[in-house]
């Protein structure tokens, strides 16, 4: 018993560490697009190509399953595989639709001739919010092996603990997100 | 057993509410028009970093391990660089963009701001 905690300690202090190195990560690009964030060009600026009810639904989504992942780990705890399975699906469902929400607000944008290749702001705003949905993507598909895990072989020792870690990954990359609608979307709509 | 022994549904349902709250308050305010300028960054700003605050707390349960809180503090090592590189980024990028006016406007406003004159009008400076 100590020995797992000592592991589940030491595993969860590494990907901490991590977490916090992916945060400088974000920092840069948070830097760069508030360098690049006036360099329109003659491209469209923020305010006319964002849509604030759009991403106020992308917001609640990811916001509902960062709660729901919660809860997820809450009765993974209590040994209840059930309600932790319904509960991760109900995760991954919104995660997967916010994805879907971007993928679909990245291609009307590059349909409309305002691809990253635009401007500087156009630039540095698809590799921000690119690189935030290219971190869910891959919460997605390590939400997909972990559900797979605990369905076949249930609780054992290995999956709690990757379980506890995919949730700190996941919110995670909430925060992160409520500093992408914040700078990005909020403050470029109130033309800042 | 594990360091999550304190959270429980309730903490999660809290944390979730008070999210949306700031959420909806910050989206609220701009699609309303509420507030314009440096105001406006200003109320961002303290929503962002309340909502951060919430669900460090809430969700991620930060301060509330057993010391010595490592978590916590290498959070606060991450918010130190993050903040210089943001900062320094921003600053240095402003001096440059300063240097780097387009011609036009920029060689009258240096000069007349770091003081420098023209050989002409120094000239006409020591005629006088």
């Amino acid at each position: 018993m100590i020995q797992q905690h000592k592991d589940m300690s030491k595993a969860s202090t590494g990907f901490w560490i991590y977490l916090m190195t992916d945060c400088v990560l974000f920092a840069s690009l948070f830097a760069t697009y508030a360098v690049l964030k006036n360099g329109v060009w003659d491209g469209p600026s923020g305010a006319e190509i964002f849509n604030l009810p759009y991403v106020w639904v992308m917001t609640i989504l990811l916001l509902s399953s960062s709660f729901t992942c919660g809860l997820a780990l809450l009765a993974a705890k209590n040994k209840n595989r059930l309600r932790t399975l319904w509960l991760l699906v109900l995760t991954g469902t919104f995660g997967f639709s916010f994805l879907g929400m971007e993928f679909f607000e990245f291609f009307t944008l590059i349909n409309e001739g305002n691809g990253w290749q635009r401007s500087g702001f156009l630039s540095a705003f698809f590799v921000l919010v690119g690189m935030h949905g290219l971190h869910i993507t891959a919460g997605l598909i390590w939400l997909v092996y972990l559900m797979c895990r605990i369905g076949m072989r249930g609780f054992t020792d290995q999956s709690m603990r990757r379980l506890s870690l995919f949730g700190y990954f996941w919110h995670f990359l909430d925060i992160i997100w409520i500093f992408i609608f914040t700078i990005v979307y909020l403050m470029g709509v109130g033309n800042i | 057993m594990s360091l999550k022994t304190h959270s429980t549904a309730r903490t999660y349902t809290i944390g979730f509410v008070w999210a949306l709250v700031l959420t909806n308050a910050a989206f609220i305010t701009v699609q309303l028009g509420l507030a314009n300028g440096w105001l406006l960054v200003l109320l961002l700003a303290i929503l962002a970093v309340a909502q951060l605050w919430i669900q460090l707390h809430f969700f991620l349960h930060l301060g509330r391990e057993s010391k010595p809180r490592w978590n916590l503090m290498m959070f606060l090592f991450a918010v130190l660089v993050v903040g210089i590189l943001v900062f320094g980024s921003l600053w240095i990028m402003n001096n440059l963009g300063y240097h780097n006016m387009p011609a036009t406007s920029s060689d009258a406003e240096i000069m007349q701001e770091e003081g420098i004159f023209m050989n002409s009008e120094r000239e006409e400076a020591e005629n006088e």
